[in-house]
């Protein structure tokens, strides 16, 4: 197996998704509260998984967009739940020494008196490793 | 009845009304909440990939302890609900997941996700009900309009959080009507308010709270209320265009159960 292989493995077995089970319906895009800012739409990311597309997902900004609200796995028809497919490509980026898309010292001027720990503590386990 | 707690992280800093609402409603209605003794923050995102192990432990640990008191687990926080309760269902049902945690934590039992996880709503539903709080009411909030918020984390997953219908839930709206107010239904209720993306994209999450609270207030809202702490931050901050007043429920609870203080 090519670098290439191994990594769609990867992605399939991080995410624990079946991507042969979409049926390109579109719902997971349709209901994704994030769909104006992302540049490829959450079943883009299935279809790119599937045929091995995936170095301009590891750049897409939307894997920085889904905000983990679980609408996509909810209301997709086939089971497929896009989001995990989403989050695998997120953690292959993240993973890797120096990707990290938050960093402690970035926290300070992101802070307001009322901002719960919550979005912090959120932000961090997305973004960072 | 008796109940172990969790409170998560966010309880005891920046919403301490949540909580503290919370213990004053339950001693009311003859519920004791017993916080763990021990808990760590739940992450506030539930880690989804299959070979995530660590990011799952502090829920475990939480789990394993409720166990071994032997009682069900209350939560209240929305994103603590949703790690906890996603969590025991990898213990139950994802063998992997559970015998690397197991491993890890060398636990003198193992754990396979037997603690019940309760939601602090789910509680006032089906340990005490509805009609029993309706009676317990000294001060309705009458002809009092208010738009329950759901957001997304208590009721996704559904066949994970199994908490209400994910596309039409009433567990609010009932439990406003219990307190004598008026529930008001519209269609954002369970559409996410933007979330975290409030510390990495404000112009996207200050879009969804304004969709969900111009909503709200298109349909006759004049407050509205929730669980989690960041929905009430974020339609309190970011829904720059419209101010309804945002409560937590337990605020509600406990002015409507006459306990409510200061």
């Amino acid at each position: 197996m090519d670098n290439k292989e191994k990594q769609k493995e990867r992605i399939l077995r991080v995410s624990g998704v079946n991507v042969l089970k979409c049926m390109k319906c579109g719902k997971c895009s349709g209901t994704c509260p994030s769909y104006d800012e992302m540049d490829y739409h959450p079943h883009q990311f299935v279809y790119m998984v599937e045929k091995g597309e995936i170095e301009p997902l590891l750049k897409s900004k939307s894997i920085y967009k889904c905000l983990s609200c679980f609408a996509c796995v909810e209301r997709c028809p086939r089971g497929v739940e896009p989001a995990k497919i989403v989050e695998a490509i997120r953690l292959e980026v993240i993973r890797k020494q120096g990707e990290n898309h938050l960093k402690p010292n970035q926290i300070p001027q992101l802070l307001d008196e009322d901002l719960p720990q919550q979005a912090i503590v959120s932000a961090f386990r997305k973004y960072s490793k | 009845m008796i109940f172990s707690y969790y409170p998560g992280c966010t309880l005891k800093t920046k919403a301490k009304e949540l909580n503290f609402y919370a213990y004053q409603s339950a001693k009311a209605l003859g519920i004791e909440l017993q916080e763990l003794p021990e808990w760590q923050c739940c992450g506030g995102t539930y880690p989804m990939a299959k070979d995530e192990t660590a990011t799952k432990l502090s829920s475990v640990r939480a789990l394993t302890l409720a166990r071994d008191l032997g009682n069900d687990l209350v939560t209240l926080c929305s994103a603590c609900h949703n790690v906890l309760k996603q969590v025991n269902n990898d213990m139950q049902n994802d063998e992997k997941i559970a015998s690397k945690a197991n491993i890890y934590l060398q636990l003198k039992t193992p754990y396979h996700g037997e603690t019940k996880v309760l939601h602090y709503l789910e509680v006032l539903r089906d340990c005490i009900g509805f009609e029993e709080i309706a009676k317990k009411v000294v001060n309705p909030l009458k002809g009092k309009k208010i738009a329950a918020y759901y957001g997304c984390l208590l009721l996704r997953p559904s066949k994970v959080m199994q908490m209400d219908n994910p596309e039409n839930p009433r567990i609010i709206e009932d439990f406003i009507k219990a307190i004598g107010a008026e529930p008001v239904i519209y269609p954002f209720r369970n559409e996410c308010c933007g979330g975290y993306l409030t510390m990495e994209d404000k112009a996207l999450t200050q879009k969804k709270s304004n969709t969900v609270m111009g909503s709200a207030q298109e349909f006759g809202a004049e407050m509205i209320t929730t669980a989690c702490p960041l929905c009430l931050y974020n339609l309190r901050k970011n829904a720059t265009e419209h101010d309804l007043p945002v409560i937590y429920f337990t605020e509600l609870l406990a002015e409507a159960l006459g306990v409510k203080e200061d």
